[in-house]
């Protein structure tokens, strides 16, 4: 039995965040957004503010834990966009080929030669800023790597004996891609996805850092970052603790995308007696 | 043995071209064509076996895959059942009842990720060959005849042996009740000490089920063992076909005398066995003028070196070949 080290200990410092996340009312112990007192600001961690009071005196636990909400739900939704136009994009240019794919490798590569950030930025600059928009922007900006996995596993993949098999059972285009395919790529798509969400939960620090994401005075981790920018020499814990939970959750989802990588292929499971 | 009564073949492969374009620029220059089946015609009778035999590189498995539908022919006509297979407008789903295939790497041509219980029942779903009670006993029944057990569906195929691997892939051929099976170089992958149980399934099978049988082969053992007809190819043509007796009696193609040679029996010295054919196959997108054997052959004459090359001729019933030498021979007599 292997210890899948990374599996645990990834999984477990996600599993940290999204606890923080759904039970943050219950983990909060002042108000994160009215909890405002300006004569305890920039207060240093202690048993009143456990994680310090930020420059409106407001409880930095409090408003970590409530941030986990706001990073989490877009790292996961803007992945999950991501991965959803990638591997439909890269699967169906990979399998079919012809003007298809390289209309999708056109696109894919014009996405690649515009910085993400900055694309995403754009997007965000029409959209105007909030939640709905940072989904938007971060969902449409970071499938290229999804979509060229996808495709170069489906170049890969359709030549496999399993795959003309299936051909001539008579299996249809979509059902190909779905059942004989998709499962074969999944390892990797996955990892990507997990590496991916870290990417986008640090992509809404940065657009939250411009101030383009999450306005004040709702807490994201980004924003809070931003927050903390003038004195951070002075009041460090403004911005080592979000720091931290941004830190500690891109590293949990890029050590469960490899924990992951490993159990999702079945021959690395122990053989059956 | 009773006199078969003149009917339409199961399969009929009429003079049958798959060409592939060769490299090329970006403004179509330079391209070079390379002919992997030039001209092949073949038929397969309706519970007969029928052996092609050839080196690597001949063309056999792209006329397999032309049959079953996965390549598209350059030119030629294939007929399966009666019907007319064209490219795009094939009814697949048809196709895939009337005819099968047994591919050559049993450890490529299962998903690793579905169990064999699903990978056998996924064509009869999609068939819609009885209810969830129906495909359930007709898996089990299917892992029996092929000699695993019905607890083996919940197993995936990296636990199997390459043989079990085969016998799953020869289930999934035949789990449709197809008409007729291709078995493209079913044993090639396999060691030689589980060849053999191979081959006696797909025997045992194909008679009890009355499938026809293409069987594909480099090694012409393995053809004698089923097979009623063989056919040789050779850098993508035909160069003999006939009964086989006929063909391992009396080989009149030096070809099919090559190959013959190349089978190992313990009962004949290995001294003079060996230089029958020298050399490699030539290649295949700059075919030598005349018969394409030629280059190879013992027997060459002048007339090989020259274009036209031999066309199959009949030198006693159902016995053709396409070599000057045995023509020539045959009008001397």
């Amino acid at each position: 039995m292997k210890m899948r080290a990374n599996l645990w200990i990834g999984g477990g410092f996600f599993a940290l965040a999204v606890t923080a996340a759904l039970l943050a009312p219950v983990l909060a112990t002042h108000d994160p957004v009215l909890g405002a007192d300006l004569m305890r600001s920039e207060e240093p961690p202690g048993r009143e503010f456990w994680f310090g009071s930020d420059t409106q005196g407001r409880d930095i636990w409090s408003r970590v834990v409530y941030g986990a909400r706001i990073s989490l739900t877009v790292g996961v939704v803007s992945q999950l966009i991501n991965s959803v136009i990638g591997t439909v994009l890269g699967i169906t240019a990979g399998y079919w080929g012809g003007w298809w794919d390289d209309l999708v490798s056109g696109l894919t590569n014009i996405m690649l030669a515009i910085p993400s950030l900055i694309f995403a930025l754009a997007i965000m600059a029409i959209l105007g800023p909030g939640l709905f928009s940072l989904l938007i922007a971060l969902g449409l900006t970071n499938w290229t790597f999804t979509c060229r996995i996808a495709r170069a596993q489906a170049m890969a993949l359709k030549s496999q004996g399993y795959v003309q098999a299936a051909k001539v059972m008579g299996s249809g285009d979509l059902s190909i891609m779905l059942r004989e395919l998709l499962p074969n790529m999944a390892g990797p798509l996955i990892v990507i996805a997990t590496l991916g969400m870290g990417g986008s939960i640090l992509a809404e620090a940065a657009l939250s850092f411009l101030g383009l994401g999450i306005q004040p005075p709702f807490p994201s981790w980004g924003s809070m970052l931003s927050d903390a920018r003038d004195n951070i020499r002075a009041v460090p814990w403004l911005a080592a603790f979000p720091g931290l939970a941004i830190f500690f959750t891109v590293l949990g989802l890029n050590l469960l995308g490899d924990g992951l990588r490993d159990i999702l292929d079945p021959q690395s499971r122990s053989r059956l007696p | 043995m009773m006199v078969e009564v003149a009917t339409e073949p199961l399969l009929t492969v009429d003079n049958l071209a798959v060409h592939f374009a060769q490299g090329g620029g970006l403004f179509g220059g330079g391209a070079r064509v390379l002919r992997a089946v030039d001209g092949v015609s073949l038929t397969v009778r309706s519970g007969e076996c029928v052996g092609l035999v050839g080196e690597s590189g001949c063309g056999k498995s792209t006329l397999a895959s032309a049959i079953v539908g996965l390549q598209a022919p350059t030119s030629g006509r294939i007929v399966i059942d009666g019907i007319p297979l064209r490219s795009g407008t094939t009814d697949r789903m048809r196709l895939a009842r009337t005819v099968q295939m047994v591919f050559q790497d049993p450890y490529a041509s299962l998903n690793p990720r579905r169990r064999v219980g699903e990978l056998l029942a996924a064509p009869l779903r999609l068939h819609a060959m009885g209810d969830g009670k129906e495909i359930g006993r007709r898996v089990a029944d299917m892992l029996r005849r092929v000699g695993l057990r019905p607890e083996h569906a919940n197993r995936y195929p990296h636990e199997f042996s390459g043989g079990q691997r085969q016998r799953i892939g020869i289930a999934r051929a035949l789990i449709l009740e197809p008409k007729l099976i291709i078995c493209d170089e079913p044993v090639s992958a396999l060691d030689v000490s589980i060849r053999a149980q191979i081959i006696n399934l797909l025997v045992e099978l194909t008679d009890s089920l009355g499938v026809a049988t293409l069987m594909i082969s480099h090694d012409l053992s393995v053809v004698e063992h089923m097979c009623d007809r063989v056919a040789v190819m050779y850098l993508g043509r035909i160069v003999e076909s006939g009964p086989w007796q006929r063909i391992f009696e009396r080989p009149s193609h030096p070809y099919t005398r090559a190959l013959m040679a190349a089978i190992p029996d313990p009962f004949k010295p290995i001294v003079g066995r060996r230089a029958v054919a020298s050399g490699d196959v030539p290649n295949p997108l700059t075919p030598p003028l005349g018969c394409a054997f030629h280059p190879r052959c013992p027997e060459a004459m002048a007339q090989c070196r020259q274009a036209p090359g031999p066309e199959l001729a009949a030198i006693e019933p159902g016995h053709t070949t396409a070599c000057w030498v045995a023509q020539r021979a045959l009008i001397a007599s």
